[in-house]
């Protein structure tokens, strides 16, 4: 039987996504425009199916303090927010990868700083690439650039998690968190019994009733010597994840004279760009990263050398052309587009942006 | 085919709920569909716009420079979209309030009296698929089988009394525009 194909947005996609994978926990604080996340998971009420617990707590930080709680216990938890949200929820990240917890994170960004606006943004890439709490640590950061995506993404970001104890993030935005497309949803698949959760997860905090020691999660060490050793393995974990992990979609780039670099629903725009410029005959490739950490940065070189020159279009005043310059170290230039604030630039801006910085065609 | 819509007028005049029904139409056709609503404070008594694609292929941006269509219910959403829509193209607008018509000569114009037909229906609430009616009859995004197909679908069931309401507005919309 073919899959049921349902129109949805892509806030509704990842709280459906979630019940059918079998998460255990949802844990979050309404604001827009990612509240239609809490609001499906109320409206579907999984505690009276899967069992799934949704919670919406008093703060942030009571949510993302109540993730921690279940995924020291092994569960299956996520949290969700928006950009000002998030910052909040900082602390509790940087707690969560010292102790080595599993997670999912979900940041529906909006234009910053501060309180900023409700419209589409992607100005939180450096707090989501470089770490955002305290400390010498990163999470993986998915950025879904469709609703099929915001679903799918759900599922890999929790194996990614489980796979390395580490929290995963979900960087999506206004766009792609407030737009409807098609989605085929997951399959549905069980929650993990006690039993399950005791044997995959021999770290979490189970009971020690089958007399085994207590484990101990925490992020605090009074040695530096021993804390020193826990960053060596942090940092050897992190490596893994980069050789092992990395994600990126090419469109058009095997001909290119030029290459733009794109994330999220910024690529969706920008891929209409290259068709546009595509017709008028310049021969132009677009690179889309799917993990935004780890970056994809032998691919962007990849793709870049040969070309006349990078454009990356961003919605912030350039943050990830950061990664992209490491990427390519100077053998090509590189040049940022963007728009600020809560404003999207249409594919015609980005086809100007395009011929003006990199074909100097006035 | 792709056929590249935007619908703008005021908050509250169902223009989601109309694109809404044109991708799920869509959908029920078998097509790729996409939804982008400008969202936030605009749509309370400002103006409320969403981006409607319907392909046979994979869509790229959600988001767009020019458009094929435009369904415009307002003088604001009229001063904004005029010029957005591609040579050729096509503007339907709501009579109703407009006070500086469309100048362009480029593109087809189609002039009607929405408010003023909903007004003599029973259901004023219709007044968005009275408007979507007279899309139907000139731009071919999707049938009316599929429309009231999607409405079946969409509706819980307890509503699914007002679909002859709706049909007729849909019906009395697509009569609006005049074969020229």
């Amino acid at each position: 039987m073919a899959d049921e194909v349902y129109l949805l947005k892509g806030n509704e996609a990842i709280a459906h996504a979630a019940i059918r994978i079998g998460a255990d926990g949802y844990f979050g604080y309404p604001i827009t425009p990612q509240s239609e996340i809490l609001e499906t998971f109320s409206e579907q009420k999984p505690w009276e199916t899967t069992g799934m617990v949704v919670l919406q707590a008093e703060s942030e930080l009571a949510a993302i303090n109540m993730v921690y709680g279940g995924a020291a216990s092994g569960k299956m938890v996520m949290t969700s927010s928006s950009s000002p949200g998030v910052s909040l929820k900082q602390e509790g990240i940087s707690y969560m990868a010292a102790a080595e917890l599993p997670c999912l994170v979900v940041n529906v960004q909006r234009g910053g700083p501060g309180l900023g606006t409700i419209q589409p943004s992607q100005s939180d890439y450096f707090q989501a690439t470089k770490g955002g709490g305290h400390g010498d640590y990163h999470i993986i950061v998915l950025a879904p650039s469709s609703v099929q995506e915001m679903a799918d993404f759900v599922d890999l970001a929790f194996r990614l998690a489980f796979k390395y104890r580490t929290p995963a993030l979900m960087l999506a935005d206004g766009i792609v968190g407030q737009m409807m497309e098609k989605v085929v949803l997951p399959d549905w698949r069980p929650r993990r019994t006690e039993e399950e959760i005791v044997k995959t997860c021999p770290w979490a905090t189970t009971g020690c009733a089958r007399g085994r020691k207590p484990n101990i999660i925490t992020s605090l060490e009074m040695e530096p010597d021993v804390m020193e050793r826990r960053n060596i393995h942090l940092q050897e974990k992190y490596a893994a994840i980069q050789r092992d992990e990395v994600r990126y979609e090419e469109i058009s780039t095997d001909d290119a004279d030029y290459l733009i670099v794109a994330f999220g629903s910024c690529a969706r725009i920008a891929q209409k760009a290259v068709e546009t410029l595509r017709k008028e005959g310049v021969r132009v490739g677009l690179l889309r990263p799917i993990t935004l950490w780890p970056f994809p940065s032998e691919a962007v070189a990849n793709c870049a050398a040969h070309t006349k020159g990078v454009l990356c279009v961003e919605l912030n005043s350039g943050q990830m052309i950061e990664d992209v310059r490491l990427a390519v170290n100077g053998d090509e230039p590189v040049y940022h587009f963007g728009r600020m604030g809560g404003v999207v630039p249409d594919p015609d801006e980005v086809v100007a942006a395009l011929k003006d910085k990199l074909m100097n065609e006035k | 085919m792709t056929q590249e819509i935007i619908i703008a007028g005021f908050g509250g005049q169902g223009v989601l709920s109309m694109g809404k029904m044109i991708a799920y139409s869509g959908m029920v056709e078998g097509k790729e569909v996409s939804w982008m609503p400008a969202y936030g404070p605009e749509q309370r008594g400002g103006t409320a716009n969403v981006t409607v694609i319907v392909s046979d292929e994979r869509i790229s941006s959600p988001v767009l420079s020019r458009y094929d269509t435009a369904i415009i219910l307002n003088q604001p959403s009229l001063d904004k979209f005029e010029s957005k829509i591609v040579p050729g193209g096509t503007l339907i607008y709501d009579n109703y309030g407009i006070i500086a018509p469309p100048t362009r000569t480029d593109i087809k114009i189609y002039k009607i009296n929405a408010m003023d037909a909903t007004n003599e229906l029973k259901i004023k609430k219709a007044y968005n698929m009275v408007v979507l009616g007279a899309l139907l009859s000139v731009c071919p995004v999707a049938t009316v089988e599929s429309v009231l197909k999607a409405l079946h679908k969409k509706l819980p069931e307890r509503h699914h009394n007002l679909i002859p309401m709706n049909e007729e507005a849909l019906r009395v919309g697509m009569g609006l525009i005049k074969p020229m």
